[in-house]
């Protein structure tokens, strides 16, 4: 039977694995999306509690955070770094079809499961590592499954030099084993307990935990993401990187640089000063490789700027790029102890993270999935003009969400440390509190237009995949398959 | 004289500016490595077009307007 499908490097290529990844990185971000726009919610309708302790914000925070994270962003970054692997080694992927399947079924059982348990009242109770012990011990087994995998198609590899996302790719692959398994040294209560202590206490308990914190941002999102952008910017571009060699001092340099810089998420606490300030520094210094990297991507469009006219998955491409350079010269900025004391526990620090996640990993991923899946599925976007819609909606979602928290961050910070003329404070908790209603309500909205983008782009998706199966005309499939010579 | 080394190994205030000294020209040779020969910068600057190495494919938003193309042509 004909289809609209044209011929695609299937037997080449373990495409299967990939399809699958992005079939349930489409489905975390819906739900991870719904559950954060619910949680913005309650926060500003607290009744949407339901006094039902399953839904709280406690609770759907850290559901939230790992279906976005780990569900989207983890499945995302297997998805592309199977591809981009594969594409740039011209190389089927390592381990036959069970080791690749193993890191499927293991990823995203620990992702369900882990979520259950946060429903269910079980955590470690670390941030973005809230997953509990055996759950841990099953992404360890799945994450090495991912290093070998990855690590002996790289050495079956037909292409002498190894491109550079892959160098990304395995540095993130290595630094989140690193600190996956440190932060989460743990003693159970009893063998058959969900429940476990830390191995540190105190404040080596907060510097490890901030450690993990800071490099999961560092490293889980930012350095394999940018191994999503130097294949697929160039590629989408239809020309290559800007320069090469700059890419090459960006990995470098941010692999030197990232580790250091944790500290800076415990400024004006029992840490000792100078670790806070060797963060502080170390964050300053981040800012050239990354605006180093940001100007990389974008000068990659160097002379056909008219793309961004036309093109809404270069659109999206480009527009993450501007958002990591907002989000990593913002990071800094909030990395000082003086713009800390200010921001620290206030709602900036949330704007600052989501500029990040919604603007710079979500849209390179968006983006990316736009290029890769019709070309997974051997056919092309089913609407071109609803990449167009669902980029407005994602763009005008991630300004409203940050420009909310910016007003009731900033706005928060300055009340907390206002005095009066006889030096008592100037506000109350409370008052702080009934501040942030407008902004809290605004930031929802924004979440709001987020979450109705990915289910554009997820009916597009469906319609292009669904198309893919369809019985085509004659004409129009040797139309597609024209084009694709 | 081994254990001496250790000694001044295992003491923090050693180590520490030890690896930052090491780290630092560790990077700065990178960089050196990177920007110094001409005959280097054409290997490194070659590497780019490895992406495209493996095209089986065309863009499918231009896939589309070929496709439109088409169907105007043969009047549909």
């Amino acid at each position: 039977m004909s289809t609209n499908a044209v011929p695609v490097a299937t037997e080449q290529y373990n495409y299967g694995i990939v399809k699958k990844f992005a079939i349930m990185a489409m489905i975390w971000a819906l739900l991870g999306m719904l559950a954060g726009v619910y949680i913005a919610s309650e926060l500003a309708w607290p009744f949407l509690n339901f006094n039902i302790a399953e839904i709280t914000f406690g609770r759907l925070r850290p559901v939230h955070t790992t279906l976005v994270i780990f569900g989207f962003g983890g499945s995302a970054l297997f998805a592309t770094s199977y591809y981009i692997v594969q594409r740039t080694c011209q190389a089927r992927l390592w381990g036959g079809k069970l080791l690749p399947e193993l890191t499927f079924w293991g990823w995203q059982l620990a992702i369900l499961s882990g979520v259950l348990f946060y429903m269910a009242g079980y955590t470690q109770g670390r941030e973005y590592a809230e997953f509990i012990w055996p759950i841990d011990l099953l992404i360890t087994v799945v994450w090495v499954a991912y290093f070998a995998i990855y690590a002996m198609t790289l050495v079956k590899r037909s292409q002498p030099h190894i491109y550079v996302a892959n160098w990304f790719f395995m540095g993130y692959i290595l630094a989140v084993a690193l600190l996956h398994i440190f932060n989460n040294l743990a003693v159970p209560v009893a063998w058959n307990s969900l429940e476990s202590y830390s191995l540190f206490s105190g404040v080596q308990d907060a510097m490890t935990q901030w450690w993990y914190g800071h490099n999961a941002v560092g490293f889980f999102l930012t350095v394999s993401f940018l191994g999503m952008m130097y294949y697929f910017v160039p590629k989408q571009a239809g020309r290559p990187i800007y320069s090469y060699r700059l890419s090459i001092v960006h990995f470098w340099a941010l692999s030197f640089l990232y580790m250091w810089v944790g500290a800076h998420h415990l400024h004006w606490t029992a840490l000792p000063d100078w670790v806070s300030t060797l963060a502080a520094t170390f964050s300053i210094l981040l800012l050239l490789p990354s605006w180093g990297g940001m100007i990389n991507g974008i000068m990659t469009l160097s002379g056909a700027w008219e793309k961004l006219r036309t093109d809404p998955i270069i659109l999206f491409l480009i527009t993450a790029l501007a958002f990591y350079g907002m989000s990593t010269f913002e990071g800094p900025m909030l990395s000082l102890k003086s713009v800390n004391a200010l921001s620290h526990y206030t709602d900036w620090t949330v704007g600052h993270v989501h500029s990040g996640a919604l603007g710079w990993v979500a849209m390179i991923t968006i983006g990316s999935f736009y290029h890769m899946m019709p070309r997974l599925w051997g056919t092309t976007l089913y609407s071109t003009k609803l990449v167009f819609v669902h980029f407005w909606l994602a763009t005008i979602g991630v300004v409203l969400y940050i420009v909310a928290l910016w007003v009731a961050g900033i706005g928060q910070g300055l009340m907390l440390r206002a005095f009066d003329e006889y030096g008592n404070l100037a506000y109350t908790f409370i008052e702080t509190v009934s501040f942030m209603h407008i902004p809290y309500i605004v930031r929802a909205i924004g979440g709001a237009f987020f979450l109705s983008g990915m289910l554009v782009m997820s009916y597009n998706m469906y319609k292009t995949i669904s198309g893919a199966r369809q019985p085509a005309s004659t004409e129009s499939r040797a139309a597609v398959a024209a084009a694709a010579r | 004289m081994i254990g001496e080394i250790y000694e001044w190994l295992g003491d923090m205030e050693n180590t520490k500016p030890l690896a930052l000294v090491l780290f630092f020209v560790t990077f700065v040779g990178i960089v050196v490595y990177v920007y110094s020969g001409k005959k280097r910068k054409q290997r490194l600057e070659s590497y780019k077009d490895i992406p495209f190495l493996d095209d089986d494919e065309l863009d499918p938003t231009h896939q589309k307007k070929q496709q439109v193309n088409n169907d105007e042509s043969t009047g549909k």
